[in-house]
């Protein structure tokens, strides 16, 4: 069984950002990436379903990104994936793309599951999920807070407005993970050192026969500062006092 | 321009949000149809068509909201339609849903959008990026566009004295027979409590990393919360603890809310919990650190303990003093 984990590259959440002089994107100088948050969960929980119960699961990362991204999959790898795919892209990609280029390697892996994060935590979208079970026509469990095997399918626990949500769902399919699905592991000083040493495939969008088709624009982008100004009070009493003028505390 | 609105609801009623998404089509366009999926929708059809001419998919075959069969009737209909736009309101069904009948309709969706413009033609679209520290503009390439609004950033429009007109999706419209059948429901373990939900309620409080334990929490934050009939949230910090459930967490990776009122206890202020209630109409905080950055973002501020300072609160609040 293989077990599809992509893998995408975010800006690190804790940094400063500045936009770049046109104010049509972040300025990439001196900025951090890291692994999303939401994918290193994905990763953890195709490790823990080959340790517990699928010995014979093959766990392949994916990533699109730009060379540097090699640094990102091999988080993956030193995590432990047993494999490293990478599609090398410049620019920018939207969930649309992003889903069109998996759905490509897919068609060629093959693999039973796919386990991503239900958003990346630079543009927050939490699409693209969606969007590669659309287009593949398999069954997907978004917001994943419990995973196990059935029969021949899966039963999901999912984090809904509503409350936790059970499906079940048939094979192929896709998994996006929420935040209590699991802890994700620190990789070892060994298995980083070995990660650096393991060769990451490499291929292009042209290579997987994808034309990209933008379904974003950027027109432009503005930080955003905090406009309230923060009046001290002494007691909880002023507090109080200060909550029923604004009429919303009676 | 052609809207298609989905209305959600939780079996028995419209959830109150999908307004939000009536009012941002109403801004844009005259030619509205609320569109309401799933099994016994008269009370709920009844309801939209106080705001909206109404299209009704009722069928046993859509009893629960799985995603692969739901989104391909959105799907179905929306061409029909001839939708240029599909609008919904922000909610985990409609990212799960609604994203996933965008993924079938060509994939022009946008999510979370706060404000919008048309700009020489063109619809512009404003929505958080970075957890709220950035506002991007976009433009949507391709037709059909699917947009989800958050709740807080459009209002419902107003209820009509003579209802709209109420029509049934033609069952050829989407064939039963080729319906997707890869997903069951099996359950749904609803929230329950007295209390009302933190993504609906006009007051939230919401407690943090000062307090050490449930019992803390639920007396404190709780306490409070039912003094001033508000809803209870949480930051991360305490639903990683174990403190808190996960259907509290506020923040970009939890429940966007922006009640009237949004009161932070012992909460410092990380970037990822202000993505979640910096849009509130008032902010007041509590916190022992006097250079904690929730105070940056609180229209008022008091630095003490919140085991001190919120039995204060609720004493004064009952009257006990």
């Amino acid at each position: 069984m293989k077990i599809l984990v992509p893998c995408k590259r975010v800006p690190d959440p804790d940094q400063k950002l500045r936009l770049n002089a046109e104010t049509v994107g972040i300025d990439p100088a001196a900025l951090t990436y890291i692994l999303n948050p939401f994918d290193a969960i994905a990763v953890e929980e195709a490790l823990r379903i080959r340790e517990t119960s699928h010995p014979d699961a093959e766990v392949i990362a994916v990533s699109i990104a730009p060379a540097e991204g090699e640094a990102d999959l091999r988080t993956a790898l030193a995590m432990g994936a047993d494999r490293a795919l990478l599609i090398e892209h410049n620019g920018p990609t939207d969930p649309w793309n992003v889903a069109r280029l998996l759905a490509a390697v897919i068609e060629h892996e093959q693999p039973t599951l796919v386990l991503m994060g239900k958003q990346a935590v630079d543009d927050d979208a939490n699409q693209t999920g969606q969007f590669l079970a659309a287009q593949l026509g398999w069954p997907q469990a978004t917001f994943a807070s419990q995973i196990e095997f059935i029969d021949d399918g899966l039963r999901v626990h999912r984090e809904t407005d509503l409350g936790i949500e059970v499906i079940r769902t048939t094979l192929p399919a896709i998994v996006t993970a929420d935040l209590r699905l699991n802890e994700p592991r620190y990789a070892s000083l060994p298995s980083i050192l070995r990660a650096k040493k393991k060769s990451i495939e490499q291929t292009t969008p042209a290579e997987l026969g994808v034309q990209l088709e933008p379904r974003v624009r950027l027109i432009g982008m503005e930080l955003i500062n905090s406009q309230r100004h923060c009046e001290k009070v002494e007691t909880a009493s002023n507090l109080l006092e200060k909550l029923r003028e604004t009429e919303v505390v009676e | 321009m052609k809207i298609l609105v989905l209305m959600e609801h939780d079996g028995t009623a419209l959830r109150s949000g999908s307004g939000a998404a009536l009012g941002f089509a109403r801004a844009l366009s005259e030619d509205i149809t609320a569109f309401v999926l799933g099994e016994n929708l008269e009370a709920m059809a009844d309801e939209a068509a106080k705001l909206a001419p109404v299209l009704v998919a009722d069928h046993p075959s859509l009893a629960a909201p799985v995603a692969d069969r739901w989104a391909h009737v959105i799907a179905e209909v929306a061409r029909a339609q001839n939708a240029e736009l599909i609008v919904a309101t922000s909610t985990t069904w409609a990212k799960d849903i609604v994203s996933r009948a965008a993924g079938l309709l060509g994939g022009a969706m946008a999510s979370d959008v706060i404000g919008h413009e048309m700009v020489d033609g063109e619809l512009h679209l404003r929505r958080p990026m970075f957890a709220g520290a950035v506002n991007a503009t976009i433009v949507l390439e391709g037709s059909p566009k699917i947009i989800t609004v958050r709740p807080s950033a459009y209002d419902a429009p107003t209820a009509a004295t003579t209802p709209f007109t109420i029509e049934a999706v033609a069952t050829d419209a989407f064939d039963v027979e080729k319906l997707p059948n890869t997903t069951q429901f099996e359950s749904l373990d609803r929230k329950t409590g007295a209390r009302p939900d933190v993504t609906e309620a006009r007051i939230v409080v919401s407690g943090g990393r000062a307090f050490k334990n449930s019992e803390d929490f639920e007396q404190h934050v709780g306490g409070l919360a039912d003094a001033l009939g508000a809803a209870t949230g949480s930051s991360r910090a305490l639903v990683d603890a174990g403190i808190t459930p996960n259907s509290l967490q506020v923040g970009q990776t939890g429940k966007i809310v922006a009640p009237e009122l949004y009161l932070a206890l012992g909460i410092s202020g990380a970037v990822q919990h202000l993505a979640g209630m910096k849009n509130s109409r008032v902010i007041a905080a509590i916190n022992q650190d006097p250079d904690a950055p929730i105070f940056e973002f609180a229209d008022y501020g008091l630095v003490g303990n919140v085991y001190e300072e919120v039995p204060r609160l609720i004493a004064e609040l009952n009257g006990d003093q």
